[in-house]
């Protein structure tokens, strides 16, 4: 396909897009609260420039390494911005700043959960990651495995992690939308859909990253806004916004509650975090943008830094919701109200960080948080797709189909593929699950990343002994029990089929599928015998060098 | 990477002298941001009330505020002396690995 005809074809896609939204949206106004025009304006302008991004990253993306890793060109601080954008979801701002604002200091304990994982990844894996890898994870598992069942087993990994995440998004987009801009749920899933294919197929990780990054800024600002509003309310003093918010909620609020009953629960919850983020294939894939290690390193402190922020700010959104927002007649679900009492706010208490910026700054600052909410749902949507699409045409089609002998712009064809099916399967899931209680989908992708991807990346690195068949044996071990602990433990067998009592009692599997993964992998490579074990443990050595030194490792592109 | 050349590397003493010194450091990074992460999360799993004991008798703000947040900067000053010294001091013994083999 020549330049020119991409070109327009993606003018084409833009003013397609376009339609469909300008049609939905005037459809949506009459139904729902003509407030909302305002975040339609502005996150029309938001669509807007990052089209013109991926306009521009459409250019610049000539090759396979383009296309997975921005030719390796993004700096620290950027890909910082961006790993914390890919972590800062919808659902997590939205979510735990509605837990806070629920059960107060729960969401704290909670958000730690998610944060402790970054050093760990940074002193740990980070490194020898950047050393190792091209563009995907099993670049590295699979450096001196057998590439084919290894390939196979990591991509299953990050495609059963991507799809599951994308579920949980689309979802959240859908509903999130319906109530923000008054669309209708299919419109929204499918605008959704069709805006992420438009940002990965035509500009790549390039175009990814730098929707990510100015999302990440857009949140960052609005959070912090809103953070400050609601302290300047109490001349910045914590103790009276405590106070007050304890005499709304009462002094509960202020004390660790039930999110972690029992010793196993944290500790798995732990393991599933800490784990589970250092083996979700989006996140690791961003380690491959940056130019060297010193890079790399540089990201995981930028990263950490703008989440543990991003973190104190939910927990003063959701404190300054339950002053602002709570018992405030404006936000009330009056119905609700009337049926169950309990003051519910209006959409559920997800929604408390919405209505706070209503109530910090009136319409046009509701209609800007509203928009950087849909904005963060695209922006990490696009950056799943993409993960997955690399996993099915890099590892998949190139490594395994066609056993490395494959020419670049091939192999980026078929990842752009992979992307529109990728796009068109999530739109399709977005839809199915509409009506589905999926609050078992995220804790299953992080149990899944923790159990299978992760034990097997790990002692690839750091394990001499490793062999394909432990890691095969093992790492499918890890996979089948938090599969089968997820689906006979609480969330699945009792909250979603009904059950009484659930076979497997506790919600988070990952302390006995990880342990399962690790003992599996260990006992199944020394026990192998075979000459090609031998071969395998023999190469550790020069692949420990290059992972220490970064001797022989991927350099930018040049352009 | 040849066999040669992973030997000569391996001899290097300043090879030898980075990857002890990084391992040593990153385990003990490591060590403290796992014990003070789960000591916060046992903390809350046998004895939830601690966290929640008011700070002072005239407050209602609990010890698991502060805590928290402690933990959340921890994890990010840990990242920070991390960096410093990985893309300072580890990096220039790098840099004369890689120098080492570039002369012959």
């Amino acid at each position: 396909m020549s330049m020119m005809q991409m070109n327009r074809i993606f003018l084409f896609l833009i003013l397609g897009t376009l339609a469909v939204f300008a049609s939905g949206a005037i459809e949506g106004e009459v139904t729902k609260q003509a407030l909302n025009m305002s975040a339609i304006v502005m996150f029309l302008i938001f669509v807007g420039a990052t089209l013109g991004i991926t306009y521009w990253a459409a250019k610049r993306t000539k090759s396979a390494k383009d296309f997975y890793t921005a030719g390796g060109g993004i700096t620290g601080f950027q890909n910082g911005m961006a790993i914390a954008g890919d972590y800062m979801s919808a659902a997590s701002f939205l979510g735990i700043s509605g837990l806070v604002y629920m059960q107060g200091y729960d969401g704290l304990i909670y958000s730690i959960g998610f944060l402790v994982g970054w050093p760990i990844i940074l002193f740990m894996i980070a490194e020898p990651l950047r050393n190792l890898g091209k563009y995907t994870f099993a670049d590295v598992a699979s450096y001196r495995l057998r590439q084919t069942p290894i390939r196979i087993l990591a991509a299953f990994g990050s495609i059963a992690t991507v799809i599951l995440y994308l579920i949980a998004q689309m979802v959240g987009a859908g509903k999130l939308i319906q109530l923000l801009f008054g669309l209708d749920y299919e419109v929204a899933v499918a605008l959704v859909g069709v805006l992420m294919i438009l940002y990965v197929t035509f500009g790549g990780m390039l175009a990814t990253t730098w929707v990510q990054i100015i999302k990440a800024f857009l949140l960052l600002s609005g959070a912090s806004f809103m953070a400050v509003a609601v302290m300047a309310h109490y001349d910045f003093s914590f103790g009276a916004l405590f106070t007050h918010a304890t005499q709304l909620k009462g002094v509960e609020i202020m004390n660790p509650g039930g999110l972690v009953s029992d010793p196993i629960s944290a500790i798995s919850l732990a393991i599933a975090l800490m784990f589970g983020t250092a083996g979700l294939p989006h996140i690791l894939m961003r380690f491959f943008t940056v130019s060297d290690a010193k890079e790399a390193r540089k990201s995981v402190f930028y990263a950490t830094g703008f989440i543990g922020y991003f973190y104190i700010l939910t927990f003063i959104i959701g404190f300054g919701a339950i002053v602002m927002v709570f018992q405030n007649p404006q936000y009330l679900d009056v119905a609700k109200d009337a049926i169950e009492g309990g003051s519910p706010i209006l959409g559920g208490s997800n929604m408390a960080a919405i209505h706070l910026s209503h109530a910090v700054g009136g319409d046009f600052f509701l209609g800007f948080i509203s928009a950087v909410a849909f904005a963060t749902i695209l922006a990490v949507v696009s950056g799943l797709t993409l993960a997955g699409a690399s996993a099915i045409s890099h590892d998949l089609y190139a490594s395994v189909l066609k056993r490395g002998n494959v020419d670049s712009m091939k192999e980026m064809q078929v990842s752009k593929i992979a992307t529109v099916i990728l796009g068109i399967v999530a739109i399709i899931m977005g839809i199915m699950f509409e009506k589905q209680n999926i609050a078992f989908v995220v804790g299953l992708a992080f149990a899944i990343a923790a159990s299978a991807n992760f034990p097997i990346l790990f002692l690839s690195m750091y394990w001499r002994k490793l062999t394909t068949r432990g890691a095969v044996w093992g790492g499918s071990l890890g996979l089948a029990t938090a599969v089968i602990l997820v689906i006979i433990g609480p969330t699945v067998w009792v909250d979603l089929l009904g059950n009484a009592e659930a076979i497997f009692p506790y919600k988070y599997p990952a302390l006995f599928s990880v342990t399962a993964a690790f003992v599996g992998i260990w006992f199944f490579s020394i026990t192998d015998t075979s000459h090609n074990a031998q071969l395998e443990q023999e190469a550790y050595e020069a692949q420990y060098i290059r992972s220490q030194t970064g001797i022989g490792a991927e350099g930018a592109s040049e352009h | 990477m040849n066999k040669e050349l992973v030997d000569k590397i391996k001899n290097n003493p300043d090879y030898q002298e980075l990857v002890s010194k990084r391992s040593s450091f990153s385990l003990k990074l490591t060590a403290a941001m796992l014990v003070v992460y789960f000591t916060f999360i046992l903390t809350i799993a046998f004895d939830p009330s601690f966290l929640g004991t008011p700070l002072s008798a005239d407050s209602v703000t609990s010890i698991g505020i502060p805590v928290g947040i402690a933990v959340i900067i921890f994890a990010f000053v840990l990242t920070g002396i991390y960096t410093v010294r990985a893309n300072g001091e580890f990096d220039d013994l790098n840099n004369k690995i890689k120098n080492s083999i570039k002369e012959d």
